[in-house]
């Protein structure tokens, strides 16, 4: 089962290595880490997806909130929260195919940020579904690089 | 307008805020990195430096200072080399929950990153076994890191801090001396509310025919002694006591059913076996003690603890309250009924008498038990005990009892050989009037026998007891048992001669062998407060009892008694 932790930390240097240390520590599977600041420029934002049952996703909870760098850890449920990944992908291109990829990339409404004689560059963004199936499509034009910023996520607000 | 306060030096700084915080005495070393505070150290009229001989020294002192005193424990060590002498100490102190600030120097903010002389990453090295670590970057921010340091190495479940000093740090000018913001957040130095629901835990303990107390090193942490004997007084319940639990409650006490776990006492590991109902109060159900799935499978389960990241961790439980555990108790007790379970009780001092720990005392070798039974006698409830690890350990756990808390020093958690001597010297700086006897074995000891030099230079009165079987003992144990006998660099046929070891630092030393040279040795071990060593012949072959091998369960305990029936003894 997928987790998404959200995580307030105190924005200085070291804080990564202490929330990732305690994660590799006790070997759980991270899947993608993405931090930024937040409103308050003396706080990040950390959204870690981790998969592990609920049991496990407590432990690594609690052991969060003894790191005193760490304010706050929320376990977001899927359901109920937007998440958001970015990726940039080059594409091999070839005269015969490209409005074909072109047609696909308005469908996802993904942004074509870099065209060359044999490749294209897509900017993509969506929830993790979203990116599996671009990527997906993108499969059978040859991937030559990839990019992706790893999942952020925020609740839906009630009011 | 505030008075604009005169500036001075981050070491001095570093010296006064010490001082203002009550501590008296540090263990440490100097280095190139460190100089500045050496000295202004030097120019302190309030902290004693006690000059140690190896930085892991050193932090041991600490832990056993604190340990028996109740007190942060304070080390220094320089930058690099001296700092990664601090490792195994950290990690001890983060395992076993004991409060210690590591101040160490470090190279100049400008060299940091360079690889510069004596640089090592002790903020990056230390982060997996410090509470909080820092690598102070400005003078101005000294107050505050020393602040949320000392904070943290005490409050909630305690444990070690690192302060990492750059050189040019220690000389830099400020006048910040007191913060009025700290960075981090209060949960992680004040008490917690109590956290649970208080009579629905009180009603399952009430219901329990056959309840049990299984108390940890935290239950000490938290002062909670009176509050335990109350409760188990109260209910009529036993209590048994993990390794770093030991002197929580009373080990001459009626209700005590000793230690637990791989090598406690045939009635401890059976109690949990018949208890309906157990009661962890601040131990973690540690792998020693515990097997998930198997511990005390047919009880009802419950645990208080401080630390909620210990609540399911290895094994699940029914009921749980957080919080800190003398104002838990506190709470507790008035909930509690008042009941005698003389059958449960009396089964309990059934199963003493029937099992009790046993070795065979008919040689004229000395047996470490029978010795340890007899230093126990000498020296009843007033000694401090440290140990060392390895097979002298259990005994010593098995065999001498403890009235009260802060008397028992052990490395439970990490179970680092090296621990002992350093850790007696500690204590005894932090209880100068009590005997204090380090208790160890002729592999351990040589781990950090360089502190005979401490206990010399600062003629303090550690009394130094070894038992030597010329095998590292708990290793030949294992062997013996589970690697058909293939001795595999376990034996050694050379050590020191302990006795003249001791002279050379004008410390006196015994060596006996024989059962009848018990007690006058211990006579003259225990007859003034200078320090001595006592070394003690002992046969390879003997061996721990009960034991539960490694990863199994109270089930599968093996006695003395059955390695005699097996013909083996
Ligand atoms: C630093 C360290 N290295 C290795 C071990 C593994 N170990 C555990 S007990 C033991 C033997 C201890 O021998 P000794 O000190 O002579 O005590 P005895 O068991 O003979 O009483 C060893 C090597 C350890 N606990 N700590």
């Amino acid at each position: 089962m997928k987790h998404i932790l959200k995580i307030l930390v105190n924005n200085h240097p070291g804080v990564m290595s202490h929330v990732s240390g305690l994660f590799t520590r006790r070997s759980y599977n991270i899947d993608s880490i993405a931090v930024g600041v937040t409103q308050d420029s003396e706080i990040s934002n950390m959204v870690i997806v981790v998969k592990g049952d609920d049991s496990v996703v407590e432990q690594v909870k609690r052991q969060l909130l003894k790191l005193p760098d760490v304010i706050d850890v929320e376990d977001l449920a899927y359901h109920d929260c937007i998440s958001r990944e970015l990726v940039l992908v080059v594409v091999k291109v070839e005269d015969s195919n490209r409005t074909e990829i072109i047609s696909i990339c308005e469908v996802f409404q993904a942004k074509i940020a870099d065209l060359t004689k044999t490749t294209m560059t897509i900017e993509f963004s969506g929830n993790t579904r979203q990116v599996e199936h671009f990527m997906e499509m993108m499969q059978k034009y040859g991937i030559q690089e990839i990019a992706r910023t790893g999942q952020i996520a925020l609740k839906y607000r009630s009011t | 307008m505030p008075k604009t306060e005169a500036k001075i030096s981050g070491a001095r700084l570093m010296v006064e805020l010490l001082e203002e915080y009550g501590v008296d005495i540090v263990f440490g070393y100097p280095g190139g990195a460190i100089l500045p505070f050496y000295d202004e150290l030097y120019k302190s009229t309030k902290i004693k430096h006690i000059l140690v001989r190896h930085e892991q020294g050193a932090i041991h002192m600490a832990e056993g200072y604190a340990r028996s005193t109740g007190k942060l424990g304070v080390c220094i060590a320089t930058s690099g080399p001296g700092a990664t002498n601090l490792v195994t100490g950290l990690t001890d102190a983060k395992l076993d929950s004991v409060p210690i600030l590591a101040i160490t120097g470090q190279v100049a903010t400008n060299a940091i990153g360079t690889d510069a002389f004596q640089e090592a990453d002790i903020y990056g090295i230390t982060i997996p076994i410090t509470k909080y670590n820092a690598l102070i970057k400005s003078a101005d921010d000294i107050a505050r890191h020393f602040q949320e340091a000392t904070l943290v190495a005490l409050g909630g479940r305690p444990g070690p801090v690192l302060l990492d000093f750059p050189k040019d740090v220690q000389t830099e000018l400020t006048s910040i001396r007191k913060v009025d913001k700290l960075k981090i957040d209060s949960r992680h130095y004040q008490k917690p509310p109590i956290g649970g629901d208080l009579d629905s835990f009180a009603a399952a303990l009430n219901k329990a025919k056959r309840p049990l107390l299984y108390v940890g090193g935290g239950a000490i942490n938290a002062n909670a002694s009176k509050e335990i004997r109350e409760l188990a007084e109260k209910g009529n319940i036993p209590v048994t006591t993990t390794l770093m639990g030991i002197g929580a409650f009373p080990g001459t006490h009626q209700l005590s059913v000793g230690m637990l776990g791989m090598h406690g006492t045939a009635y401890a590991n059976k109690a949990v076996l018949e208890c309906d109902y157990i009661l962890n109060l601040g131990a973690r159900f540690d792998d020693r003690v515990a097997k998930p799935g198997e511990f005390a499978e047919n009880a009802v389960r419950a645990h208080i603890d401080i630390d909620t990241a210990e609540f399911n961790k290895r094994v699940s439980v029914d009921y749980l309250l957080h919080g800190d555990l003398k104002e838990v108790l506190k709470a507790l007790i008035p909930k509690v009924n008042k009941v005698d379970r003389p059958e449960w009780v009396g089964f309990l001092d059934t199963l003493k008498k029937n099992h009790p720990l046993e070795f065979d005392d008919s040689t004229d070798t000395i047996k470490p038990q029978g010795f340890l039974q007899k230093l126990y006698e000498k020296s009843k409830g007033k000694a401090i005990v440290s140990t060392d690890v390895g097979q002298h350990q259990m005994w010593a756990a098995q065999y001498y009892l403890f009235e009260e808390a802060n008397r028992w020093l052990t490395s439970g958690g990490l179970g680092t050989m090296g621990y002992g001597l350093p850790a007696a010297i500690g204590a005894k700086f932090g209880n100068p009037n009590k005997t204090v006897i380090c208790v160890s074995g002729d592999g351990s000891i040589q781990m950090n026998i360089q502190e005979l030099a401490t206990i010399a230079m600062y003629k303090k009165g550690v009394k130094i007891l070894i038992f030597n079987n010329n095998f590292l003992g708990m290793v030949r144990q294992w062997q013996e048992l589970f690697y058909e006998e293939r001795f595999s660099e376990s034996e050694w046929n050379y050590n020191p001669d302990f006795v003249k070891l001791g002279e050379a630092y004008s410390i006196k030393g015994l060596r006996i062998a024989n059962k009848s040279e018990i007690d006058k040795a211990l006579e003259f071990f225990l007859e003034d407060d200078d320090a001595r060593i006592l070394e003690v012949m002992i046969p390879a072959e003997e061996k721990v009892f009960p034991m539960i091998p490694a990863g199994k369960s109270q089930k599968d305990m093996i006695e003395f008694s059955d390695t005699v029936r097996a013909g083996k003894k």
